[in-house]
């Protein structure tokens, strides 16, 4: 009985695709546009959000979206009319793309990255729309209102609008040289990194004072990608931007997380020229303390709970580093080495990591805890995975040996407190992923 | 009610080394291959990591990553005239089960045979004449020689990126290495692993006797290394949880960490995990195979059908799978006809254990790696006269000592009381400076006319379908070969300087219960005569031409040396000869 409605659903399935419908301007021949739309979908990572992982539904939406307001479930964007956007006008997909506006006229959510997407032209949304065109239809009707009150008032919405959000298209700096605009506008237009590094107010926009210096989302902590020497990438060639990027892995680190299935969806698929232009263009940008020089000497921030400040490095007799050298020797070093430097490209090098001595420890902490999964991409086919330590080790204990590590081969940063780990391990207990 | 699947280009029973290696060679090109597994899927960071793997309890002593005998068992019996009983606990031997199969579990030894192992018949007869050899003893040549397989050695080797010194490069013997292997056609891509006390004044001891000893080739790696499919592996850190166990730190070669998440990244890949295959299906002529039928663990039967089907499952499944299919004729020791059960055979393993005195010696025996050891192979294969010994074959022998796990590692001298206060403090004084090779000789097992596999008439598995039966026994060579080369290693351990020695020779009858290796050959053997072998020189069934049988079931007899590599070599053959000869022209490749 079950298989018997699956096939009566195909069929309409099929009818519905066959009937004539309103899809846009886009004519089915034009292959440069719709290739060219297949690679800005790659460019703009629209799969992450709008298929569901492990899923055999292409971009047919449903999937949650976690954000500090509640889920947002991503809208079904397959050609399917009654419940995907078959039936929208190219006017209408234009709209919702880079003006965040919906085709009922009622205002979008942030979560989908229009004030990124607002930098690309309308000829690349049309594109993508012409791409989308050719994919097949899936029947799949997706509630995208789950917000609890006061954020389901879709109105409300015009007031983020007026605070945050800068319609226009990308318009290259003159002074620049070609690659480095092109690098600017994948980073600010399509690959919408600010959406999670770029550090967020109370009401979600961007902080734009503190362009791409790290946020938190998701239980996660998304690191600073601004060419600062201690906490971004700073000490990364333009090489490890790319081979990161295109790999999943570098000489020091690798994806893993939310990142991980960027690389997976997008990154990996972008052309080496793209991927050039990205590097050159995050390795322009100086960051909080002013591109590769020293860190100079700060102070304690409201981010650094029950930890005291470090100027300098935590001496090697100081308790929590006896403590955290014995279970780093113990239990980290049959993998990352005495000497933290890991194996290139399999096991990050932890002496070197931005990651590890980040201000906000709360990927490190959480990548202690749960472990985590690198991803496998065709130039590194391996996928290496840290494992978990939740069981093993107690919240004093991983505080010991991340300020073991935060501290060691040349690294300054904060030492971590026990309820630093306590907050991340209560966080992320109940994550599902 | 069998549910069919679409049909796919080949199927593949089994998804250990030989499996995955054919996987990955024929989705090379461009054939829809499905591997059915009768286990779980195994994953290396998720399923051995460093936080519990080393659990000797869970998986030395219960068995973890094993078959479990209530699924499938064999009976066994030590002579024809007995009657067999099922396995109920596994003993001499460990069946593998799930994905990568013994790859995962096993300690990475990585030795080639010698050029004189493939056509043995033919090189004992001439040397020492054919009434040299017992009546009873059915040996055969191979029906390939070594220098066609090198190219294929050469390529497993390099997929796992072996640490080892070679021996003979070219023509050229080197020193350092093994004098007596045949010749290279390139070092071992990474160099051999630094060896630990023990293992090094085991070296120093058979040299000053006059041996040429050197180290054992490993599938831990000595450094980093990326194999030709950008597989990264990391550099072995001598933890010493090796075999039995799995290894998550990217340093034992393995299907996991050598092929399979390049393999799953292929579209035209498909893997069915926990999917136990009972039968090779055949068209009505008996000469075709139309694929295979598998129960999934909710008994539900599927039918995959496919052009061609690859045999790749450990020896005894192999040899079962075709009794079980009717795929050639069951071999009958009496009558001395059929094939299939035939020349089945094992190692001839035995130890001599050294006892130091602790205030001179501190072996640190817990560091160590699956495949460390120094060996000499003086006494192997044809490498020494036979003639005043009376029996033929031999073994490599070594301090191979794969760690001192804390169960297992409570030796103590001959003569102390076996529990007890005295038994403590023997246990605590001796576990630093004893020497325990576990299998330090390493014996060649020659094939028997009676010592075969076929189907019991007794006993059935929860199919309905007979068990698999088991005559197995030591004979009087293998017992002359272990007693002669375990005096030769005996006067090895004692000249490093032990205080005591506990010899332990391999003695008959053959013990179903106490682990020896899990090196299990034949029964479903190469060669070049359909008489006298189950498939051809390619691994192509001689009665189904579109089934191949992969793995340890196509030696006609064992070397004196573990049997991966020659497996996983012939693996690389058998694909290499799909893809260039059987795919251009299905059909017989070789003329019966």
């Amino acid at each position: 009985m079950r298989r018997r409605s699956r096939h009566l659903f195909a069929v309409t399935a099929l009818l519905l695709s066959t009937a004539p419908c309103y899809a846009g301007g886009s004519d089915p021949q034009e292959f440069t546009q719709i290739e060219r739309g297949r690679y800005l979908t790659i460019l703009s990572d629209c799969a992450s959000c709008h298929t569901v992982p492990g899923g055999n539904q292409p971009f047919a939406g449903g999937r949650a979206i976690e954000t500090p307001f509640g889920n947002i479930v991503a809208p079904n964007i397959t050609p399917d009319p009654e419940t995907g956007i078959g039936s929208w006008s190219d006017e209408q997909f234009d709209a919702a793309v880079r003006k965040g506006i919906g085709p009922d006229g009622s205002r979008l959510y942030p979560a989908m990255p229009y004030n990124a997407y607002t930098k690309m032209s309308r000829d690349d949304v049309l594109a993508i729309r012409a791409y989308l065109n050719t994919l097949t239809p899936v029947r799949n009707a997706v509630t995208a209102d789950t917000l609890p009150f006061p954020f389901n008032i879709r109105t409300a919405m015009r007031v983020w609008d007026a605070l945050y959000f800068q319609q226009g298209e990308y318009r290259p700096d003159p002074s620049k040289s070609a690659e480095w605009n092109r690098g600017a506008f994948l980073v600010d237009g399509p690959g919408h990194c600010g959406a999670c590094h770029t550090p967020k107010t109370v009401l979600g926009g961007d902080k734009a004072a503190q362009y791409l210096q790290g946020s938190y989302l998701q239980g996660w902590s998304a690191p600073d990608i601004t060419n600062d020497a201690r906490v971004g990438v700073g000490k990364w060639s333009k090489e490890d931007l790319v081979s990161y990027l295109k790999a999943g892995h570098n000489r020091m680190t690798a994806a893993t997380g939310p990142m991980g299935e960027v690389v997976t969806l997008s990154t990996a698929h972008m052309s080496d020229p793209d991927l050039d232009a990205i590097a050159t263009y995050l390795k322009s940008l100086p960051g909080k303390t002013g591109g590769a020089s020293p860190p100079p000497a700060r102070t304690p921030t409201s981010t650094t709970v029950g930890a005291t400040f470090a100027a300098s490095p935590l001496a090697l007799d100081n308790p929590a580093m006896v403590a955290g050298g014995a279970i780093y020797r113990d239990q980290c070093s049959a993998c990352h080495g005495l000497e933290g430097k890991g194996i290139e490209e399999l096991f990050p090098s932890i002496a070197e990591s931005s990651m590890v001595r980040s201000d906000d420890p709360t990927t490190s902490i959480r990548i202690i805890l749960r472990g985590a999964r690198s991803v496998g991409t065709r130039a590194q086919p391996t996928a290496s995975g840290m494992p978990s330590y939740g069981r093993e080790l107690d919240d004093s204990e991983i505080a010991a040996v991340l300020t073991y590590i935060r501290s060691r081969w040349g690294g300054i940063a904060d030492p971590i407190a026990s309820k630093q780990v306590s907050k991340v391990r209560l966080d992320t207990e109940l994550r599902p992923d | 009610m069998t549910t069919r699947l679409p049909k796919k280009d080949v199927v593949i029973i089994g998804l250990g080394w030989t499996g995955s290696i054919m996987a990955n060679e024929l989705t090379g090109e461009g054939l829809e291959v499905v591997a059915i597994e009768r286990g779980p899927w195994r994953d290396a960071p998720t399923d051995f990591p460093p936080t519990y793997m080393q659990d000797e309890l869970r998986y030395r002593v219960r068995h973890e990553l094993f078959l479990r005998p209530e699924q499938l068992t064999f009976t066994f019996r030590n002579k024809m005239d007995q009657t067999a009983l099922p396995i109920r606990s596994w003993g001499a031997f460990m069946p593998p089960n799930g994905v990568g199969g013994g790859g995962v579990h096993w300690n990475a030894e990585m030795w080639r045979f010698l050029p004189s192992d493939f056509v043995l018949k033919t090189h004992l007869t001439e040397r020492y004449g054919a009434s040299f050899l017992p009546d009873d003893m059915t040996i055969q040549d191979w029906g390939i020689t070594y220098d066609e397989l090198e190219p294929f050695y050469d390529r497993f080797e390099y997929l796992c990126g072996t640490s080892g010194t070679a021996g003979n490069l070219r023509g050229q013997i080197m020193e350092g290495g093994n004098p007596f292997e045949g010749s290279r056609s390139r070092p071992y891509p990474t160099p051999a692993q630094a060896q630990p006390f023990s293992h090094t004044l085991f070296g120093k001891a058979a040299r000053e006797l006059g041996y040429k000893p050197f180290p054992q080739p490993s599938g831990n790696l000595s450094q980093a290394y990326t194999n030709p499919l950008g597989m990264k592996m990391g550099p072995c850190t001598y933890c010493g949880f090796c075999e039995w166990f799995g290894c998550s730190n990217y340093s034992k070669a393995s299907p996991q960490t050598t092929i399979l998440p390049y393999l799953v990244r292929k579209p035209n890949f498909t893997a069915r995990d926990n999917s136990e295959v009972i039968r090779i299906n055949l068209d009505r002529s008996g000469k075709r195979a139309t694929g295979v039928t598998f129960v999934d663990t909710s008994g539900e039967t599927w039918e995959q059908p496919a052009d061609l089907v690859i045999l790749s499952a450990y020896t005894l499944f192999n040899v079962q799978l075709l009794l079980h299919s009717k795929i050639g004729r069951p071999y009958d020791p009496v009558a001395g006809t059929g094939t299939v059960g035939r020349n089945y055979t094992h190692q001839t393993i035995s130890t001599v254990n050294g006892f130091f005195d602790p205030k001179k010696f501190n072996f640190n025996p817990f560091i160590a790696s699956g495949a460390i050891g120094m060996c000499i192979d003086e006494f192997n294969g044809d490498n020494f006269d036979h003639g005043p010994h009376g029996f033929v074959g031999g073994g490599y022998m070594g301090q191979v000592q794969t760690g001192a796990r804390p169960i297992e590692s409570t030796l103590v001298p001959p003569g102390t009381p076996k529990w007890g206060a005295a038994w403590k403090s023997a246990v605590k004084e001796n576990y630093l400076s004893t020497v325990k090779p576990g299998t330090g000789v390493h014996g060649s097992f020659y094939a028997y006319k009676d010592i075969y596999l076929d189907l019991d008439p007794t006993y059935s598995d929860r199919f309905g379908r007979p068990l698999m039966r088991i005559t197995m026994d030591l004979k009087e060579n293998e017992l002359k070969q272990n007693r002669f080369l375990t005096d030769k290693f005996a006067e090895i351990i004692k000249a490093m300087g032990a205080s005591k020695l506990d010899v332990q020779y391999r003695k008959g009858p053959y013990d179903i219960t106490t682990y020896q290796t899990t090196h299990l050959n034949g029964g479903a053997v190469m060669g070049s005569d359909p008489t006298t072998s189950v498939i051809n020189r390619y691994l192509q069934s001689w009665d189904v031409p579109n089934l191949f049988v992969l793995g340890a079931s196509a030696f006609p007899q064992n070397a004196g040396y573990n049997p991966t590599l020659t497996v996983g070599a012939l693996a690389f053959w058998a694909a290499t000869a799909i893809r260039t000869k059987y795919l251009k022209s299905p059909g017989r490749l070789v003329d019966a």
